[in-house]
């Protein structure tokens, strides 16, 4: 325990106030803002917006699949447009836009104790570049031909070919453009909060006092900066090829009897690129949610996160072990088949610091004083669903398994249950617990437990089985499964009932939204603190905090994020800007 | 409290189902029952280790719960805790990679002997050529595709000459031989793949891809297409017949060569 003594040399931590620091006029305060906390709040409804109409594609899949040939208007083209947009809005626009630009936004300042982001208007941009790209995606409904059918991977050729919805039309391009602006707008918030965590501490945060979740949602950043760059050059590439007519992905090629212009380029390349951003993009969803569940879970089981300096270490090895891993996904793509010795290892040891964690969450659990409130239950359930989907991992990242499980369903389970269900649950915890700190009231707890338990069970009851059907061999994306021997009649049932649990699941979602509106005017007034937690964004001297963050004086870090239930103490948290020495804290260093 | 309950009926169901429902792989009918057997170790380790973990999680909730005057414990680290953990978990690891490495091994050794079949996948259907008597697949390129030659068989190849062309047809094979995939497509990617071979790879256009098993049971199996390729994906079926030796020679002696096939008109139009 080492008090931290301000240096002579340190600027005093008063901030003289800045005429031209705060927002004039409604606009600037609310719609063009350059303060972090509305941006997070404006990446968050957008992201929830649009990942509506991914739920409302999901329940169109699933009526497909559940009950085949009763929904004429869910013609082959529609289905795959569905799973298309549907997969690729759940990825890029709500769970990366959600995670960095909404929670990494909303509490890296907060958390290091910074006034804001390091460059506000810049992160403006980023959001508004974001609305854009999300606006040019939805606007692909509306286009002659629709959305594109592609697949979420968008394999060429066919992505760019008559046979796929969207190949030859607008589909595909608005697709590509799309990405293209998010990947723009992303980096311009993503170097926002890489500098931000590295530069803008506030004294005595040392990057080892920093919580778990700034380390998930920095190290989650630093891998998006290093990945979308190749998706950019994938997506430029494919455009050019549909748009130009060059050859970067396209072969010699007979499409319906039709000798096509192109040839020479290479399929199999775009699956190199887009894997190289796609599997570090599996992580940038995962790290932040594994960042935020242990700030969840330390806190309301009142105690230390254990071992923190292995949690960072993890964090940090997983990252940089999934630029690795990428060909993983392409086992069966007819790459050169000696890859697979080195995937498969490189993929199963990552599985050692993703236990590492998960072993850390349950002895953090061990000898706590474990509070079971909607946050707490929503860890839970989070250490579950991930545990399942996790192993789930070993299997397909084990080459030879891989081959009868890669393109079943299976491998649809396998990625809902740890990138999908996973993270949302944690998503879920995540606003329980901060809504709070957002909005000066709690959500209302009876709709918090009843969508608890909805989603928990129900979303597991989707994708355990699920995992079944995919190992009788009854492949991913058909639109028909009837034709299918393989499929019995009592796996069609399975899929009736996967389908009515997915409705169910999707409408306590409703319940959930309407509880976030209900709550603004009727939630019980929260207070500061009302989690009694020692992280800084609940030593603000407002609630919700105000532009600044924390009124005329930065705080002071004297000690780690974890000070809970210290012996001696008086009470069991200690926050992070308390001075003194109390009890017998070993902050780990 | 419920979560406690509800955390243990997940494990207990979860195994429950793993034994009892209906919904399990299809009978096997090639030699790759090493996969699952390598299936059978993994689905083994990683169930013990779920089990393990929730129901830890479980009792973790039910025994430390939050009561009145409880307190936590203080302790931020556990060294030896943790190396320990660490050390089991590469053990467990390595029991699973160790025999699916050398699984992949023999899944990547084509053995000397087997026959090679060419597919040829287009959208939305399958077509198989076959070397004739010299033993030998003729070159092709997608260059050379046309409505009189489908596959695109070199026709200034003296060795594709023999070759046996099946168009949009059923392939037969003959059972307990070994034979090597080599799997073609002349527009998009496509997945050859029979749930019952274990087997499956990408097609991919410009490219050939491969792999090799050895069918072990005579019957019908159906071919599915794996990989998404355009909105007639799910219709894209076929069909291989594993035959005793007999029935396999007599198909074989009904199919037509590439020159037969390619002959001036007169011939087709005369019958």
């Amino acid at each position: 325990m080492v008090d931290v003594t301000p240096a002579d040399a340190v600027p005093p931590a008063e901030v003289a106030e800045m005429e031209l620091y705060h927002p004039h006029s409604w606009w600037t305060k609310y719609v063009f803002s350059q303060d972090a906390k509305v941006i997070a709040i404006q990446y968050s409804a957008t992201a929830t917006a649009i990942g509506l109409v991914a739920l409302v594609l999901s329940w169109l899949m699933r009526l497909q699949l559940g009950f085949p040939g009763t929904f004429d208007f869910i013609s082959p083209e529609a289905y795959y447009q569905f799973i298309t947009m549907h997969g690729m809005i759940m990825v890029i626009y709500l769970l990366t836009a959600l995670f960095l630009g909404g929670f990494g936004n909303y509490l890296i300042p907060l958390m290091v104790g910074a006034r804001d982001m390091v460059f506000p208007y810049v992160n403006m941009l980023s959001y508004w570049i974001y609305l854009l790209a999300v606006l040019v995606l939805a606007s692909s409904f509306f286009a002659p031909g629709g959305p594109t059918g592609a697949g979420w991977t968008l394999y060429p050729p066919q992505a760019i070919m008559t046979g796929t919805p969207g190949g030859q039309d607008w589909g595909i391009i608005l697709m590509l453009v799309s990405l293209i602006l998010f990947i723009i707008g992303f980096t311009m918030g993503g170097l926002n909060y890489v500098v931000t965590v590295l530069q803008a501490r506030t004294r005595g945060m040392t990057l080892m006092r920093l919580p778990l979740t700034v380390w998930g949602i920095f190290t989650a950043t630093v891998m998006a900066l290093l990945a979308f760059p190749a998706l950019f050059v994938a997506c430029v590439m494919m455009l050019f090829d549909r748009a130009l007519g060059t050859s970067f992905f396209m072969p010699a090629i007979v499409q319906m009897g039709e000798q096509l212009q192109h040839g020479g380029g290479s399929p199999i390349l775009f699956q190199h690129l887009f894997w190289f951003f796609g599997h570090p993009e599996v992580y940038i969803v995962a790290l932040p949610a594994f960042g935020i569940v242990s700030d969840l879970i330390s806190t309301h089981a009142r105690k230390n996160i254990f071992g923190y300096r292995m949690m960072v270490w993890a964090i940090v090895g997983i990252g940089a072990l999934s630029f690795v891993v990428w060909a993983h996904h392409m086992y069966v793509s007819g790459m050169h088949p000696y890859f697979g010795f080195f995937f498969a290892t490189t993929t199963l040891i990552i599985a050692v610091p993703t236990a590492i964690k998960v072993y850390n969450w349950v002895l953090t659990l061990w000898r706590g004083d474990i509070h079971l409130t909607v946050p707490m239950l929503f860890a839970l359930a989070f250490i579950v669903t991930f545990v399942n989907g996790g192993l789930t991992g070993l299997f397909l990242g084990n080459v030879v398994v891989d081959v009868p499980l890669s393109d079943t369903m299976f491998v649809v389970a396998h990625f809902h249950m740890v990138m999908g269900v996973a993270p949302i649950l944690v998503i879920f915890g995540a606003i329980y617990h901060w809504y709070p700190k957002v909005t000066g009231r709690m959500l209302n707890e009876a709709m918090g437990q009843f969508h608890f338990w909805v989603t928990f069970l129900g979303a597991y009851l989707i994708f355990f089985p699920m995992h079944y059907i995919g190992l009788m061999g009854v492949p991913r994306r058909y639109h028909e499964l009837t034709n299918t021997t393989v499929m019995t009649e009592s796996a069609h049932d399975l899929n009736a009932f996967i389908s009515i649990m997915a409705f169910l699941v999707g409408f306590a979602q409703i319940v959930f939204l309407f509880n976030l509106i209900w709550s603004i005017r009727h939630g019980r007034e929260a207070g500061g603190n009302p989690w009694r937690a020692t992280t800084l964004e609940w030593q603000t001297p407002e609630t919700p905090p105000a532009h600044g963050n924390f009124g005329k004086e930065l705080p002071i870090v004297y000690r780690w994020a974890y000070d809970y239930s210290v012996p001696g103490a008086k009470e069991d948290f200690i926050p992070q800007n308390m001075p003194g020495s109390f009890g017998t804290s070993r902050e780990p260093a | 409290m419920a979560i406690a309950l509800v955390l243990v009926l997940v494990v207990v169901g979860s195994v429950l189902f793993h034994f009892l429902s209906p919904w399990w792989w299809t009978p096997i009918a090639s030699n790759w029952d090493y996969i699952d057997n390598t299936i059978i170790i993994t689905f083994w380790i990683t169930g013990v280790v779920f089990a393990a973990v929730v129901l830890f999680m479980a009792y973790c909730v039910f025994r430390f719960r939050h009561r009145e005057g409880n307190q936590a414990a203080y302790e931020p680290e556990n060294k030896r805790l943790e190396w320990w953990l660490t050390i089991v978990t590469a053990i467990g690891v390595t029991a699973m990679l160790v025999p699916g490495l050398f699984v992949w091994n023999q899944f990547v050794s084509v053995p000397s002997d087997a026959t090679v079949v060419e597919v040829v996948g287009q959208q939305w259907q399958w077509s198989f050529r076959l070397p004739g008597k010299d033993g030998k697949l003729g070159t092709s390129d997608t260059r050379n595709v046309s409505p009189e030659n489908p596959l695109g068989v070199n026709a200034s190849d003296a060795n594709g000459q023999d070759d046996v062309v099946i168009e949009a047809a059923d392939l037969h094979l003959p059972v307990g031989k070994p034979v090597k995939m080599l799997l073609r497509s002349i527009d998009v990617l496509h997945d050859f793949y029979v749930p019952e071979f274990r087997a499956k790879m990408d097609m991919i256009p410009g490219s050939v891809t491969y792999f090799w098993f050895t069918p072990t049971k005579t019957g019908t199996f159906q071919v599915l297409c794996a990989e998404l390729c355009g909105q007639g994906h799910p219709l894209m079926n076929g069909v291989v017949m594993v035959d005793t030796p007999e029935d396999y020679l007599a198909w074989l002696g009904e199919q037509q060569t590439f020159a037969q096939l390619s002959a001036p008109q007169q011939v087709g139009s005369a019958e």
